[in-house]
């Protein structure tokens, strides 16, 4: 079975694929793009949502902190939606000394950086919670993003502009024609074909280059966080040293994230990645230097993705490998024409990977389109912020949503489902009608269910029903449904409970095991 | 970042006070005290803009804290949203002079004392009462609780203390002094008899209630300032210091610290309602009380919600238990909705009296001809006499009653 014939296919729906899909779509391109699972499925939903100012690499990558900051300044601009300008501080502590600051504002300076040397004490004006043992800080640009959200404007717009996007659809391989890249073959064997193929998988993108004849050295670098149940600081909160172990606290939304670790794994691990509890102490450990009242926060879970790092010394532990953005033209590299790469960077300078891609894109299909994405706003980010006095519209649902709440009839589906991150029955319906979500845990993604402190125990059923009965095409398999998806949403929750069951989250599991019967 | 007593993490979700939270029952517009306190601080920590208007109907009852298994603070940290966040929400115009009015408890009571009858009478005409109704917005269906031409504390003043060796210190509060002396004669003649002689704060304040719920939190901590420097005093001369309002009680001893930041733990434990302190005392043998012998009284005990949330209701209970020839029925705990001004405004009367329903329902069912009503706050005293019919007094005013003299 053969369908039509796109100029593009790009493999992957994280954010690298959806802004690259975008792209390709805003210029014209008949464009498709081919993810295995849900969107964010991989290393775009298991990270800080940080958007880097560049400071943190402006001392040891020029060229990184530079795409960092002017991408930074892009992305608050068209997705205005999704960005929180909270700014972000760097604070030394007295073993960091000062040395390492001073060094630190003249790089980010040089890089375009607008770092402020602040001090001590109106820092902690800024941010009670951090440290008061700290000797000295430095504000800068730094934000906060909602990964889901951005990568959900991308796929929104790039359907919008004509793509075609096909989740839940594993590319078996490549397939080649006199040595040329001419299309993929999914899993249930239907041939896809494209006048170029770009691969945009993350750390899955080296297994289905390899098929095709094409080594790409990865070296997937494993970074475990942890989320705190509510927001402990309102700014981003960085360490002001050679960049370590758990050394940023993020606000997202209404909780705090801490992170990261960075350890190399065998790739094979790559698709069932969890923190493990030894890495939640070490964050713990290192986080309470940073903020000390993170020791008696309450965690709601733990979780990990995996950084694709394009190797230059196989050996390091990830930290020193460059970061840097990674386009591989496949024609000129390995004589395989038709096939492109594209990895590395980061969540922050995602846009322009994109940006590289599409031209490369263009130049092979001979399209002279230019790149619009740093003008155009995404899907959410459009005009003026609906207003937080409208009765109808819940307020929750703007900071996620922004101007496509106008698409949810509240008046309707007002009743509020999920109580700890004020999901209504309105934002699940709008879920389902444009990311085509198939369960729970695809809707978590969407939406926030289940993402607060209960974790889902107390709305979970009535989630589960109100999913259902859109989903199902009649009331009795509704109620079986809904039952499933119960059972699964509870074993992919208790995933990420595991590694940090003590205190109150053990009084929550415990609840949670009372109220729901012995399965968890 | 989180204020002192915000424990919002504790939370399990369980929704226990979601169920046993009186307002939730009869308006469908309150979130309820689980999306209202907790998992409304978890956005109002990221952006105040999410505060929620709905949050001044909760009454402050505190009922979801005395049902919280987790001890989450969910009624302070409604009130301290509201004082936070709520500042815009003040009321201006009409409806704002009418907030200001009620708060103002104090000065209102001083303007009003000395004209009395003529503010009584003019209080009780219908007219009036319908131009309050749609001028300041104060409900007309209420009956205002009638000035006393005397204040208290002139009339304590020509009481001789000075052959007392032993002496209580009395906080009487706003509704003794300016409305209802007879209850802080009634403590006086209580704690003679006792062979303890009263001596009165050097400064009382109003406790500030009323003017926190009505959004004036720093007229609130002054005027709390003001009262715990005098219970200091009081406290530093060796004297208790005694109350006989669960409600002012309350707001001195937990929302001083709790909502307001008073530091207040220095003399915590020597403030108490009076019952307590004479049901503690008469248990350990350190004091009598003689009844007179033919002595007879139905007595119907409501438990206040600031009450139940101290935990006292026992004192008072046991306390009534002790005077023989009363013949006690303990209701169960309901809410009587009045909230202290909440139940005056115009549009809260409809939720006050449906809330209060339950209970006056209970009321009717137990009351007999002879019986009295009795509970330790004075705004459940108005609720239930406006709503039942029904005589309401303290205990400590039967206790004086039985007393042997």
């Amino acid at each position: 079975m053969t369908s039509k014939e796109y100029d593009v296919i790009i493999v992957g729906g994280g954010i690298t694929g959806a802004a690259t899909a975008r792209d390709c779509a805003l210029r014209g391109l008949s464009t498709l793009l081919i993810e295995r699972g849900d969107i964010c499925d991989g290393a775009s939903g298991r990270n800080h949502g940080l958007l880097h100012s560049g400071a943190r690499y402006a001392v040891t990558d020029r060229e990184g902190a530079e795409e960092c900051i002017r991408e930074n300044r892009i992305l608050r601009r068209i997705a205005s939606n999704c960005v929180e300008p909270t700014e972000g501080l760097f604070i030394s502590l007295p073993e960091d000394g000062l040395d390492y600051q001073a060094n630190f504002i003249a790089k980010c300076r040089e890089a375009g950086i607008d770092a402020q040397a602040i001090d001590p004490a109106e820092a902690l004006r800024l941010e009670p919670a951090i440290n008061p043992r700290i000797i000295g800080a430095v504000k800068v640009p730094d934000a906060s993003v909602d990964p889901f959200r951005l990568v959900d404007a991308h796929i929104l717009d790039a359907q919008r502009h004509g793509a075609d996007i096909k989740k839940f659809t594993a590319v078996a391989c490549l397939v080649k024609e006199n040595g040329r890249v001419v299309g993929v073959k999914t899993a249930a064997g239907e041939v896809i074909r494209s006048r170029e193929v770009v691969l945009a998988a993350g750390i899955w993108t080296a297994g289905l280059a390899r098929e095709a004849g094409v080594n790409i050295g990865m070296m997937p670098s494993k970074g475990a966080l942890v989320i705190f149940g509510h927001r402990i600081a309102n700014m981003v909160i960085n360490r002001c040293r050679k960049p370590a172990n758990a050394d940023i606290l993020v606000p997202g939304d209404v909780v705090s994230v801490l992170g990261t670790t960075s350890d190399k794994v065998p790739i094979e691990s790559c698709d069932d990645m969890r923190a493990t509890p030894a890495e939640v102490d070490l964050l713990l450990r290192e986080g309470e230097q940073l903020v000390p009242s993170l020791a008696q926060t309450r965690i709601i879970r733990a979780y990990a993705g995996v950084r694709p790092l394009v190797v230059a010394d196989p050996a390091g532990d990830g930290r020193n490998v460059s970061r840097g953005i990674v386009l591989l033209d496949h024609e000129e590299r390995d004589g395989v024409p038709g096939l492109i790469t594209i990895t590395g960077g980061k969540l922050t300078t995602s846009r322009l990977m994109a940006e590289m891609a599409t031209d490369l894109v263009c130049k092979k299909v001979g399209s002279s389109a230019v790149c619009r994405t740093a003008e155009l706003p995404l899907p959410g980010s459009e005009g003026r912020k609906p207003s937080f006095e409208d009765p109808f519209v819940e307020r929750a649902a703007i900071g996620r949503h922004g101007t496509e709440v106008s698409r949810m009839d509240f008046g309707k589906g007002g009743e509020i489902l999920c109580e700890c991150e004020h999901v209504t029955r309105a934002e699940i319906a709008y879920a389902v009608e444009h990311f085509g979500v198939r369960n729970i845990s695809d809707l978590r993604r969407h939406t926030r269910i289940g993402m607060g402190t209960c974790q889902g125990s107390f709305c979970i059923r009535s989630v589960a029903g109100a999913l259902a009965e859109i989903l199902a095409p009649d009331p009795e398999s509704a109620a079986r449904l809904a039952d499933e998806f119960v059972s699964q949403y509870r074993q992919e929750r208790w995933k990420g409970i595991t590694p940090v069951l003590w205190g109150d989250t053990l009084r929550e599991a415990e609840y949670m095991q009372k109220v729901n019967g012995n399965e968890i | 970042m989180l204020e002192g007593n915000n424990n919002l993490e504790q939370c399990l979700k369980c929704n226990l006070c979601t169920l046993v939270c009186p307002m939730m029952e009869v308006n469908p517009d309150y979130p309820g005290p689980k999306k209202a306190g907790p998992d409304g601080e978890r956005y109002r920590l990221k952006d105040p803009a999410f505060f929620d208007y709905a949050l001044k109907y909760c009454l402050n009852c505190k009922r979801c804290e005395v049902a919280c298994p987790s001890d989450v603070h969910i009624g302070d940290m409604i009130q301290t949203a509201r004082i936070l966040y709520g500042s815009q929400a003040k009321r201006k115009g009409l409806r704002g002079l009418r907030d200001w009015t009620l708060a103002s408890t104090d000065l209102v009571g001083s303007l009003a004392s000395p004209f009395a009858p003529i503010v009584n009478g003019t209080l009780k005409l219908k007219p009036v009462k319908s131009v309050m109704d749609s001028v300041l917005a104060v409900d007309k269906h209420r009956t205002f609780p009638k000035y006393s031409a005397k204040k208290f504390v002139n009339w304590f003043r020509r009481q001789d203390q000075s052959s007392f060796s032993k002496f209580v210190s009395y906080f009487h509060g706003c509704y003794v002094n300016y409305n209802y002396p007879a209850l802080g004669q009634a403590f006086v003649k209580v704690m003679n008899s006792a062979g303890y002689g009263v001596h009165l704060l050097e400064k009382e304040k109003c406790c500030g209630v009323a003017l926190m719920s009505n959004g004036f939190a720093d007229k609130a901590r002054r005027q709390g300032e003001v009262n715990l420097a005098s219970i200091r005093k009081a406290v530093a001369a060796g004297e208790v210091v005694l109350t006989t309002s669960s409600t002012c009680t309350f707001t001195m001893r937990d929302e001083y610290p709790d909502v307001l930041g008073l530091t207040n733990g220095d003399v915590r434990d020597s403030l108490m309602l009076s019952t307590k302190w004479l049901y503690e005392k008469i248990s350990a043998g350190e004091l009598k009380l003689k009844f007179r012998k033919n002595f007879s009284k139905k007595v119907i005990y409501h438990t206040a919600c600031h009450m139940q949330k101290m935990g006292w209701q026992v004192y008072s209970i046991a306390l009534l238990n002790l005077i023989p020839g009363v013949e006690l029925t303990v209701l169960d705990q309901n809410c009587c909705g009045i909230a202290g001004t909440f139940g005056f405004k115009k549009e809260n009367y409809p939720f006050s009296q449906q809330i209060g329903s339950k209970l006056f329902e209970d009321i009717r069912r137990s009351a007999t001809p002879d019986a009295v009503v009795s509970t330790d706050c004075e705004t459940c005293k108005w609720q239930i006499e406006m709503s039942t019919g029904m005589k309401v007094l303290n205990p400590i005013e039967i206790i004086a009653e039985a007393l042997d003299r």
